[in-house]
């Protein structure tokens, strides 16, 4: 009974916390790569170099007037807040943190669940979440939002199946489906996933940057920057819940592609011996810290990146992303068979 | 125990929000209540330790299929038909006669051998994918091949419709 509810529960609300905790500070730590490479500072007034910066925009957020467009549609309008965030918090329940622990006499492992389809439960609720960003810009009533939305949407769909592809491959050389597994297998190989596929790493990575509404491929955002954008007609809470979906869904998909492709909770070069020292961090550290490499990148290629046209981000995607990644899956199993 | 408390919450879900999409006005509304609806049946797959085809089933149908048509609802601009036969009395009528000859098939389904489908093979164990890619491989071989070759006809034929010129 302690084990099959009470351990998940506290696992659950830990991860809430760390992930809400992250997602603001990500909002903080954008600002200030940002400033930094434009050789400016960013926030420094709020809290010493700004670091209260995150809780001013919470409270700003909070208390700002909800207003609902006169003839929107309430519950639709309603819903797709909650169609964007909840997708993007669930996908936390299969990711592997660590190696299974036992503190305080309780044996805690590594993940809330380890499901034998983990990486399709991923791509799934991520499917669920183009959903909100449909329905949000659709119940606002307006014709910038809907186009937006529709555009937004279109992206996402399209890069998932590059996505899809990659995850394909790394399917194919753990032997499994089950998050767990894949951080075993690439323990059992010694190798990280991203050495032995480096192309799918690539376009894993280039779709993640498409799939977060991420710059170079932030058309669909930087719209309303210039006019509007699927959530214009949103305000206060609801627009809170837009703006952390985003962020927590940059945060997913840092987790995944340091579980599939930078080895989870492993330590760097697992198969050399001489470097086993490097066992002794805990692996949640590792995660952490992988994680967050894979964080700054994105930040950093917001800020040195031009921005594609939508029809460029279409062709990218379509004409180029997903035949190199088809090509990839096919030569994988080529050297499978043969080698 | 618990799982017939389950399947029983899951049914009654299923069930109502079936209901609420053929019953609801605006057409937006149908499709997230049959979104919500096969969310449900995705549950009960999961509660008959069929994971993948769970997984499978948000990933494709809920999240593939209805988004599409999601699109075309919201881009095609729906204002009811013209009321052309809206005898309450012959519609109920209708209505009475479909479902009495669904429960006839459901009740021969249930009670004699010959409408019973085939019996389900050895239990699933927690290697669904393996087994089903097996099966699909290697018993369902032909079905299989014919239904990618369907999707690539599909696939021609409405690129054929909506491209201008060739």
């Amino acid at each position: 009974m302690v084990e099959t509810v009470i351990v998940p529960l506290i696992m659950i609300v830990m991860v809430i916390v760390a992930v809400l905790t992250t997602v603001m500070y990500m909002v903080l730590l954008e600002r200030k790569v940002q400033a930094w490479v434009q050789v400016r500072l960013g926030p420094m007034r709020v809290g010493h170099h700004g670091l209260l910066q995150p809780i001013a925009d919470v409270l700003k957020l909070f208390l700002k007037e909800d207003i609902t467009p006169a003839r929107a549609d309430r519950w639709v309008f309603t819903l797709a807040p909650i169609l964007v965030l909840v997708p993007a918090l669930i996908a936390f329940a299969v990711i592997p943190l660590s190696r299974d622990l036992t503190l305080f006499g309780l044996k805690f492992p590594g993940q809330i669940a380890d499901v034998n389809v983990g990486l399709l439960y991923i791509i799934s609720v991520a499917s669920i979440g183009i959903y909100g960003i449909i329905l949000g810009g659709w119940s606002s009533n307006s014709k910038y939002p809907l186009l937006a939305s529709l555009r937004s949407s279109a992206q996402l769909i399209s890069y998932e199946i590059a996505v899809t592809m990659t995850l394909v491959t790394v399917i194919m050389l753990a032997g499994t489906l089950s998050m767990v597994g894949i951080v075993n297998a690439q323990l059992q190989k010694g190798w990280w996933f991203a050495f032995m596929q480096p192309v799918a790493f690539f376009i894993y990575f280039v779709g993640a940057l498409a799939e977060t509404n991420r710059a170079p491929f932030d058309l669909p955002e930087a719209e309303q920057e210039l006019v509007a954008g699927f959530h214009t007609e949103y305000s206060g809470m609801r627009f809170a819940f837009f703006f952390l979906a985003e962020y927590t869904n940059m945060i997913v998909v840092s987790c995944v592609a340091t579980t599939l492709f930078l080895g989870g909770w492993l330590a760097p070069f697992p198969n050399v011996p001489w470097l086993s020292f490097l066992g002794y961090v805990p692996g949640w550290v590792w995660f952490i810290l992988k994680t967050f490499g894979f964080l700054y990148v994105f930040l950093w290629v917001r800020a040195t990146l031009p921005r594609y046209r939508y029809d460029q981000l279409m062709r990218l995607g379509w004409k180029w992303l997903i035949p190199l990644a088809i090509l990839n899956v096919v030569m994988t199993g080529l050297v499978k068979v043969l080698v | 125990m618990a799982e017939a408390a389950a399947f029983y919450i899951l049914a009654a879900l299923i069930l109502g929000f079936g209901v609420l999409v053929i019953t609801a006005k605006s057409a937006v509304h149908c499709i997230l209540f049959l979104v919500a609806d096969f969310l449900c049946v995705a549950a009960l797959y999961v509660s008959l330790q069929a994971q993948f085809l769970a997984v499978i089933q948000v990933l494709v149908y809920a999240g593939g299929i209805m988004v599409l048509y999601l699109f075309v609802v919201m881009l095609v601009n729906l204002k009811r038909p013209p009321e052309a036969h809206s005898d309450p009395r012959r519609l109920g009528f209708l209505g009475l006669l479909m479902s009495v000859a669904v429960l006839v098939e459901l009740a021969l389904i249930v009670v004699t051998r010959w409408a019973r489908p085939a019996a389900a093979g050895s239990g699933l164990s927690p290697d669904n994918v393996r087994q089903i890619g097996r099966a699909l491989y290697t018993d369902y071989l032909i079905p299989f091949e014919l239904a990618s070759f369907l999707l690539l006809v599909a696939m021609v034929g409405a690129i054929i419709l909506a491209k201008r010129e060739l």
